[in-house]
């Protein structure tokens, strides 16, 4: 009777289950650290950026609340870290907890603005108080330093042993760290009955609240959460440059995650972390070529991106993906094909190729 | 009221207006338990305002709202689901990106109250799951459980809907032409599905389908121009002219 049955609640029981792709992406991630050492500030710096960019995953990606302000929540992260450091204490994890904390509690203050209303208004209000808190920032240069931006934050060593130094390294360990575990711990929440409620929500809300589901709280709940995350970012950006400056809060920063999420693809985590090394990479590569203009190919890439679709450029990557999956040894091809259809197997075949 | 016997749905005096308009005119509506209620009406009658009204959609000009003798007029719509008002939609309003087994797991989870919970994942949480399997066996969905919902046939699509409310355990499940847009041919998976819907629970079924009604029903309100024009059992509607007049003789010309 249940013999179809049974496979598919396998299958789901197992979809948590770690597959050797996510392995490969944290081992390129620390491989990065070992033998190119040189370019630590480089990939402390992505690591920054892929977690910024895994908390708008969160909302955009899970959620579905599209945002063109969540550098205010990179940028109170950023500044209470600072402040924090310069006036508090020096400790990381400390400042980091603080940065994180008060970034969520914007979010969630703010949370209401984004609860209604059209996609448009959402990006309005969101670009708006990104500008207020930008221009607070700028006005209030008692505290924050302004324009100039806050100088002297300066760390004591990383549990009291890792002196954060010129060259980077222990400062993307640190970064990449906290990037691991928070990313982690999204991957759970994301599996459970609580990320599921988000997708149905994502996908017909009406439908979510005709089952039950209270929809504004668990949207709060989540934009509570991805601001927390953003706002870790920021505070590590703070401490690992010892610098905070109004740009965290700028739109730019804003633009920029979305940006990388949408290369990456939304709504399976890893994307956040692909945009992020592709946008940086490009950045590097395209700035190299042509130092004034690197916007232009960077705006075409954007064009064709959307305009081609983003399964269609990738979906070489995913037969390929696929492929490489059969050979490490899916025994279980119903498994695979499963995970697959979630509209997010289409990048994951892309890290493989794309992971430097 | 307390002399009564508690009706599983009562509305008192229900109104709504659009500005000028008057979609739902004092409507006092009853529905006992375990009923299976049919609620008619020619298109404008203004019968998908009145399940706007009962799931909390919309809210009323003036009137109330009684499920199980509580008075949820201004019960935001999810509470309302949480106390067992749960409603299927004619147009199929689906999780598509999720696939079945997730969706009645999810729906499973929600009622239970674990909905949002953040760590254990939904997969693993068995008691849901094997629900979930059981329920989508019921609805003749276990070949398709891990498939993608977009991707799924219609006939398909459309037991899911229905099952996604069943999924919630509802006391009182408002059907919204449950039949809508599947061929004849496929019609009887879901009309038996429907017809081993629990005892205890109250069906209320918006239907344009006279056939069905009368196969499915056993009492039904006559909803004209926002107004309840009739009420009575099945029997007893389709010998009334006057219903004859307004109602049924238009559908048997179309």
């Amino acid at each position: 009777m249940s013999d179809a049955a049974q496979p598919a609640t396998e299958t789901l029981r197992r979809a948590t289950r770690v597959l050797p792709y996510e392995i490969a992406i944290w081992a390129v991630a620390v491989g990065a650290a070992v033998f190119f050492p040189r370019y630590s500030p480089l990939w402390n710096e992505i690591a920054i950026l892929a977690l910024f960019a895994l908390s708008l995953d969160l909302i955009l990606g899970y959620a579905g609340i599209v945002s063109l302000g969540h550098a205010a929540f990179f940028g109170v992260g950023a500044y209470a870290a600072g402040l924090f450091a310069k006036h508090v204490m020096g400790d990381p994890l400390a400042g980091l907890a603080v940065g994180a904390a008060l970034a969520g509690l914007v979010g969630l203050l703010t949370s209401p603005l984004v609860l209604r209303g059209s996609d448009l208004t959402r990006l309005m209000v969101t670009l708006g108080v990104a500008l207020i808190l930008y221009e607070l920032a700028n006005r209030f240069d008692n505290i924050t330093g302004g324009a100039d931006g806050l100088q002297g934050v300066a760390m004591t060593p990383l549990l009291g042993a890792f002196t954060f130094g010129l060259s980077g390294r222990v400062a993307f360990g640190y970064s990449l760290a906290v990037l691991f575990v928070l990313f982690v711990i999204a991957r759970r929440l994301m599996h459970s009955p609580f990320g599921y409620s988000l997708r149905a929500i994502r996908d017909n809300r009406m439908r979510a609240t005709a089952i039950g589901i209270p929809v504004s709280r668990r949207l709060a709940m989540i934009y509570t959460i991805a601001a927390a995350y953003a706002g870790a970012a920021g505070a590590l950006l703070a401490q690992t440059t010892a610098f905070v400056s109004l740009d965290a809060f700028d739109f730019h920063r804003s633009a920029d995650v979305m940006l990388m999420v949408v290369i990456g693809g939304t709504g399976y985590l890893y994307g956040g972390l692909i945009g992020a090394v592709v946008f940086r990479s490009m950045y590097d590569v395209l700035s190299g070529i042509t130092t004034q203009y690197w916007q232009f190919w960077l705006g075409l890439a954007l064009v064709v991106l959307v305009v081609v679709g983003h399964e269609r450029i990738v979906r070489p990557f995913r037969a390929i993906g696929e492929w490489a999956r059969g050979r490490f040894g899916q025994k279980d091809a119903r498994a695979v094909d499963a995970r697959e259809r979630g509209g997010d197997g289409t990048v994951r075949g892309s890290d493989g190729k794309r992971a430097p | 009221m307390t002399d009564t016997p508690v009706l599983a749905l009562q509305t008192a005096h229900l109104q709504k207006s659009f500005g000028g308009i008057h979609a739902t005119q004092d409507v006092s509506l009853q529905v006992v338990p375990g009923a299976r209620h049919a609620l008619i009406g020619p298109n404008g009658a203004g019968k998908t305002t009145l399940v706007n009204l009962l799931t909390g959609i919309l809210t009323p000009s003036a009137g109330t709202i009684a499920l199980h003798g509580e008075d949820i007029t201004r019960m935001p719509p999810h509470r309302r689901v949480r106390n067992g008002l749960v409603r299927t939609f004619q147009i199929n309003q689906l999780f598509t990106d999720l696939t079945p087994l997730e969706t009645l797991a999810m729906v499973i989870a929600e009622r239970d109250g674990i909905g949002a919970r953040p760590c254990r994942a939904l997969g693993r949480r068995t008691a849901q799951v094997d629900e979930a399997a059981a329920l989508a066996e019921r609805f003749h969905l276990a070949d398709v459980l891990d498939a993608r919902t977009r991707v799924l046939p219609y006939g398909k699509r459309r037991l899911l809907e229905i099952a996604i409310a069943v999924a919630a355990r509802p006391r009182v499940l408002l059907l919204d032409e449950p039949v809508a847009g599947v061929p004849a041919g496929e019609s009887r998976e879901i009309l038996d599905t429907l017809a081993a819907l629990p005892a205890d629970v109250t069906v209320l079924l918006i239907e344009h389908d006279m056939d069905l009604v009368f196969r499915f029903a056993t009492r039904m309100s006559v909803l004209v121009n926002g107004a309840l024009f009739a009420e009575g059992s099945t029997d007893e509607i389709a010998r009334d002219p006057r219903v004859k007049a307004v109602y049924l003789g238009e559908t048997s010309l179309a």
